[in-house]
């Protein structure tokens, strides 16, 4: 289980891009966050995965407080990223250098099946398209088998086929061996078709605005009205965390004036 | 040679400009299939059509006594002392020699450079503590050294060597340095991300993304350690290739130097390749054409 416990982030230069945020994933629940640029979205989800670890509170695996990169947790870019010197099969294989070689090879080969991509094994990740790559790098991710997956956009830079088709994929990947799911996000119609529940946040400093569950039987059809209630229900949320982020914004450069005033 | 080659282009544009039905069509797409295929074998052929015309040209001039050519020696001549050279023996000795010279110096000043230009890269407290020194020698002009390498080492191979290695350090040192610091920070964090041990972390990501900017610089290295050891030889040296222009200078043998100067173009050259060769098969991933 992955417990948040008021984690916030205050960077050395003074920005409090987080200010506590609380909450608990089941094992295999899919939770996405969501939220203005600037909310902090990124710096939870880069906390969680211990690469910038939060400053303040504790974020929990299993009980055990994640304080740098752990092998229980995988994490997938906004980027692919794959290492541009290695073929994709040894991209794909790379988190398992410490394992025997016919068990590397064994699970890469099974990998690149189930993402599609057996037939590139052997191909220098430049010569991948956009989808291609970031589905080696979903592969890359899954390979050592993470309790929890964290995806920080990682569609938001494909084309909008590409965008839905992968998320399908990943729906079908996750199917496999239910890891827990955190995916931030700035896409509303992402987050519903993939989330049990929805998180929005709220900027300056980021923190939890609204919990929305998403309790629509899978697989989830974007067409639906079931799916528009939500996707509204949502929307209201963001437009409503936004307001008070614009309400913020508009008390700084009267602060600003009177200590121009001041001077 | 050069005729054929204008034939195969001119025979190329033609195709790709007819237009027309479907039979036509065929032998457009074959002649361009067939112009391309060769078209690594000709382009190179291009190049040569400016020297391999002048060369024939100069030939002729001196050949039908419109001018001596005894300050510019003709190809013919050139090739008959650079023969004469190599068959006394004078040619392979003095070839060896400068070799070895360059050899040693470009070693030292490679293994100076990347010991220091990784450190300075990877540690921001060695960059700042040698780098302004460093920066500061490299205003010299290497040159300026000889005199005190000389008065220090001595006019025999230790002051050669040196001078020849300063040569090499520097495009190693800037080369590497710049090289370890624009390593991209993303995949520095995916090498984090899978909990790669610092050790790891050298040889799996950071020495592969370093490569093929050190190898660049390498190779203008060992371009700066020929030229250097030319400058070394000319002052005292009774041996070299260096050696043999300053001969053909003092005893009025222009064709001796000229055909000094094409040895050093070909060993040059060599070395250079032999580089390239020895790197390329950790560099193929760069070599990728982006299909999509």
């Amino acid at each position: 289980m992955l417990v948040l416990e008021r984690v916030g982030k205050t960077y050395p230069n003074g920005v409090h891009a987080l200010g506590g945020v609380t909450f608990t994933v089941d094992p295999g629940e899919i939770v996405a966050v969501i939220g203005g640029s600037g909310c902090g979205k990124s710096t939870l989800l880069r906390a969680i995965s211990g690469l910038d670890p939060a400053s303040e509170g504790a974020v929990m695996l299993d009980g055990e407080r994640i304080t740098a990169p752990h092998e229980k947790i995988g994490i997938i870019f906004q980027e692919p990223r794959l290492l541009p010197w290695l073929k994709v099969a040894g991209n794909v294989g790379f988190g398992l250098r410490r394992r025997s070689q016919p068990e590397r090879a064994q699970r890469v080969a099974s990998a690149l099946n189930r993402v599609g991509l057996a037939d590139k094994a052997n191909v220098w990740p430049r010569e991948l398209s956009g989808g291609q790559a970031q589905r080696v790098a979903i592969a890359r991710a899954l390979v050592p088998r993470p309790e929890v997956l964290l995806l920080d956009e990682p569609f938001s830079a494909l084309d909008a086929f590409t965008r839905t088709d992968l998320q399908d994929h990943l729906l079908d990947l996750w199917a496999d061996a239910t890891p827990t799911l955190v995916l931030v996000t700035h896409d509303v119609d992402e987050a519903i078709v993939l989330a049990n529940r929805v998180m929005v946040m709220c900027q300056r400093p980021g923190r939890l605005f609204d919990e929305i569950a998403v309790d629509l039987p899978r697989p989830r059809d974007r067409q639906s009205a079931a799916f528009d209630f939500v996707k509204r229900r949502v929307l209201t949320a963001l437009d409503r965390s936004l307001d008070r982020a614009a309400g913020d914004a508009g008390e700084e450069p009267k602060a600003e004036a009177g200590a121009a005033m001041w001077w | 040679m050069s005729l054929v080659a204008m034939t195969v282009v001119a025979e190329g544009t033609s195709g790709r400009d007819s237009t027309g039905a479907s039979p036509a069509a065929t032998e457009q797409a074959a002649a361009t299939s067939w112009s391309r295929k060769w078209a690594h074998l000709y382009w190179p052929v291009l190049g040569l059509i400016l020297p391999v015309t002048a060369a024939v040209a100069w030939e002729i001039i001196v050949r039908f006594g419109w001018a001596s050519g005894r300050l510019v020696p003709p190809p013919s001549v050139v090739f008959a002392t650079f023969v004469d050279l190599a068959k006394t023996g004078d040619l392979q000795r003095d070839t060896l020699v400068t070799l070895g010279r360059v050899t040693a110096g470009f070693g030292f000043g490679v293994a100076a450079a990347t010991v220091i230009g990784a450190a300075a890269g990877y540690s921001p407290l060695i960059r700042r503590l040698l780098d302004p020194t460093l920066q500061a020698l490299r205003a010299i002009p290497s040159i300026a050294w000889v005199p005190l390498f000389i008065l220090w080492l001595g006019i025999f191979e230790a002051s050669k060597i040196t001078l020849i290695a300063v040569g090499v350090f520097f495009p190693v040192y800037l080369g590497l340095m710049g090289a370890i610091q624009s390593v991209d920070r993303k995949l520095v964090e995916v090498g984090r991300a899978y909990r790669l041990t610092d050790v790891e972390m050298v040889y799996r990501i950071l020495l592969p993304a370093v490569l093929p900017a050190y190898v660049i610089s390498l190779r203008s290295g060992l371009g700066l350690g020929w030229m250097f050891v030319v400058a070394a030889e000319f002052m005292g040296a009774s041996e070299g290739l260096g050696y043999l222009l300053i001969d053909g200078q003092q005893l009025g043998k222009p064709a001796e130097i000229v055909a000094a100067i094409v040895a050093f173009a070909i060993v040059g050259k060599a070395s250079d390749w032999l580089v390239a060769l020895a790197a390329a098969p950790f560099l193929r991933w760069e070599d990728v054409v982006r299909q999509n």
